[in-house]
């Protein structure tokens, strides 16, 4: 079954040529149709694979000659390994989710089949990213997938703030791209080959074909140029702003790149080419600590942001941070696991978070919203659900990842990172059960007709939801003690184990659990019984830090004043250049020649005699000239 | 026996006695008539130096008949367009034919 790999990235490939074809007035059940079966097609073959591989374990990748370059051979082809067999099965089951989502969604848009196209050709370049054999095929895909987050993210093209977004989206990523693109370069000279297994081997031997710099400080070098990579794709400080301004965008597409498609790609970069970051201790550390910064960091600026889609957008990005922090502390296990987990609960926050949206006519203001829990009481079952993974509440979903995180960073003896990360759990668990409270209980705070009209939206928006609950409550037990940690087990299957892995800790379960708690305790307090007023905390003693945080600790406008601007400024002094040195210098010549040639037209006078006579003294001068030349007549 | 400077010079004045007429006239017959008599003066020098020449032959007589031929075939191609012009734009004046100017 692994060597039909290669199907699941066709599927959607296809559907989004179909769709291209049919144009896009597209009937939206058809359209709808041929992408659910592609993608659900390729889910079906991902079992089987995930099956395979659970049976056989890790298999050589597929690989054929794709072109030379002088004495450069490059090769291209698809390998499956338990980590991206566990990847395809992921994306698969959430785009086809997703796209089943997106029909009661963008019901009625005028783009609707174009929508879809992107979708399906998203889909696709994750999933030939994931089945990638080596570095130079993920970078194709990689930008592929940054290509189809800007076109979607700026689908309401029409909004400024879309359109904004959408480049801002491509512009942040770009500078991780820049930095992964070198490293990728420098892996191919130091080692000669972009094949994951070579680029593996030479990094062990610590041979390589660069000599301007000591093997182990290179290892470095190329480990942080490829997680630069991975920052800006997985939205790590300092890099991070993109994703939150990326909610402009349908919330289906929120959804997608948040769980699936964009930001998994640099967790999982990072976790495909680990032995390259393993090899460096330094590197790790980096990773490490900017993956606790950005834990932290986003769960601070959930606190407060008052955007339904932004806080999860914010823990999204914190929970990235957790997996990042995770690998940098060598807890590669719990890593892919909280990816794996996170996957589905996000998937279900952002779906939930879409179908109220959808249900008060696109509005995504928390403070317009309230008491909705009686009008949409599947959504609200199902938020909560999504609420309790993320904040880690046994036996969720995220309560067994996030619980592997903390173990892995108290037990490799980062105290700080785990501290952070205690803290950052705490946060989690009050923004989310804040967003929880203000949406579902309390009066509805927006326009009475809004409310009296909300109601929940059929099946097609249902289902997503309903499968992702089940999904968010089971697929935790696949790495607990009680299923013999048997995640963990696929993943090493016909390979070496990667990173540490450590005995289950009840004592650090119950305080992560006890952490969380008093997180939604809080919540709890602030906005159901409204027993501490959040406007007293937020205008009282904690207004500077209630500032802070709601503006995101000010790192858009400190890139707006330190970056942005003085490179307008550039741009302004290059465009002065051009517009009046270069092009002054081209409009000399042209202008010259114009005013010259209005003078000389008036030679031109249309009487014979005067070209006759012009004729003869031409002739008689180059006569003259040529006698003189030839020293005259003898 | 003349010699061979008379018949160079006969032929030089000639073709500048022509050179003026063309470039100076206002009628365009006399314009025509002028190029005739510079076409004369290159026959006469190809008779003097058919004559009088390096490698005397009968080749320069040969042309000046040619040439004579031409002539008469582009003064009557000539005239025609003259008489063309005069019943289009009413006037001989070579100076009026300035159609092609900027």
């Amino acid at each position: 079954m692994v060597q039909n790999a290669w199907l699941i990235p066709l599927f959607p490939l296809v559907a989004y040529l179909l769709l291209f074809v049919l144009g896009r007035r597209a009937q939206e059940g058809i359209v709808t149709g041929i992408s659910v079966l592609a993608a659900l097609a390729g889910f079906i073959v991902s079992l089987l694979i995930l099956s395979d591989v659970n049976a056989n374990g890790a298999q050589a990748p597929y690989v054929f000659h794709w072109l030379t370059v002088g004495q450069h051979s490059l090769s291209m082809g698809y390998e499956v390994t338990p980590l991206n067999a566990m990847m395809l099965t992921v994306v698969t089951f959430i785009s086809t989710l997703v796209l089943l989502f997106s029909k009661g969604y963008m019901h009625g848009d005028e783009r609707y089949s174009v929508f879809y196209q992107y979708l399906n050709l998203f889909i696709f370049s994750m999933l030939g990213l994931v089945i990638s054999p080596n570095l130079l095929q993920v970078y194709m895909f990689w930008e592929l997938v940054g290509l189809c987050s800007f076109l979607l993210v700026g689908f309401w093209y029409f909004k400024p703030e879309a359109a904004a977004a959408a480049k801002k989206a491509f512009i942040v990523t770009r500078i991780g791209d820049v930095g992964l693109f070198i490293g990728i370069v420098l892996i191919y000279v130091a080692t000669g080959t972009f094949e994951y297994s070579g680029v593996f081997e030479a990094f062990q031997a610590k041979k390589f074909a660069i000599d301007w710099i000591t093997p182990d400080h290179l290892i470095t070098l190329i480990g942080i140029l490829v997680f630069i990579g991975a920052i800006g794709k997985s939205a790590q400080f300092p890099l991070h702003t993109w994703l939150p301004d990326a909610m402009e965008g349908p919330t289906p597409v929120s959804a997608l790149i948040h769980a699936a498609t964009m930001v998994a790609a640099g967790v999982y970069l990072v976790a495909r080419a680990f032995p390259i970051f393993e090899a460096s201790p330094d590197t790790l550390t980096v990773i490490g600590i900017i993956g606790g910064i950005t834990a932290i960091f986003a769960a601070l600026i959930g606190l407060t942001q008052n955007d339904i889609k932004r806080v999860v957008a914010y823990s999204t990005v914190s929970q990235l941070g957790y997996m990042v922090m995770a690998l940098g502390v060598s807890a590669y296990t719990a890593s892919t696991f909280h990816l794996m987990t996170h996957a589905f609960f996000k998937a279900l926050l952002f779906l939930a978070s879409g179908s109220v949206i959808h249900a008060i006519h696109h509005n995504q203001d928390l403070r317009k919203m309230g008491g909705l829990w009686k009008k949409l009481p599947l959504t609200g079952w199902t938020f909560l659900v999504g609420a309790l993974a993320l904040s880690g509440i046994p036996p969720f979903a995220g309560f067994w990842s996030k619980d592997e995180i903390l173990l892995g960073a108290y037990n490799s003896g980062h105290y700080v990172l785990f501290t952070l990360a205690l803290i950052a759990a705490f946060c989690t668990a009050f923004y989310i059960f804040r967003v929880f409270f203000m949406t579902f209980t309390g009066e509805f705070r927006g326009e009475k007709d809004v409310y009296d009209h909300a109601h929940e939206s059929g099946p097609v928006m249902a289902i997503p939801l309903v499968l992702l609950s089940i999904m968010a409550i089971v697929v935790g037990f696949l790495n607990s003690p009680l299923m013999n940690n048997a995640f963990e087990h696929f993943l090493f299957k016909g390979g070496e184990e990667i990173g540490n892995v450590y005995e289950a800790n009840w004592g650090m379960a119950g305080l992560a659990t006890l952490v969380a708690l008093l997180g939604i305790g809080l919540a709890y307090l602030m906005y159901k019984k409204q027993s501490i007023k959040p406007e007293n905390l937020a205008n009282g003693a904690l207004r500077p830090l209630y500032q802070l945080s709601l503006n995101k600790f000010y790192v858009d406008e400190l890139y707006h004043y330190v970056i942005v601007k003085p490179v307008v400024w550039i741009g302004h002094i290059l465009n002065f250049i051009d517009k009046w040195i270069v092009d002054g210098i081209v409009h000399l010549f042209g202008e010259g020649t114009l005013i010259g040639s209005l003078g000389l037209k008036y030679s031109q006078n249309g009487q014979v005699q005067t070209y006759g006579l012009v004729t003869l003294v031409g002739a008689v001068l180059l006569i003259g000239f040529a006698m003189y030349a030839v020293g005259g007549v003898k | 026996m003349l010699s061979v400077e008379q018949f160079l010079t006969l032929g030089a004045i000639l073709f500048c006695i022509g050179l003026f007429g063309a470039l100076t006239k206002r009628n365009i017959i006399i314009v025509l008539v002028s190029v005739e008599l510079m076409l004369t003066a290159v026959n006469i020098n190809l008779l003097t130096f058919a004559r009088f020449g390096l490698t005397p032959s009968i080749n320069g007589q040969i042309f000046t008949l040619f040439v004579m031929t031409i002539a008469a075939a582009e003064v009557a191609v000539g005239l025609a367009i003259l008489i063309a012009l005069y019943r289009n734009r009413n006037t001989s004046d070579v100076r009026d034919q300035d159609l092609m100017k900027w």
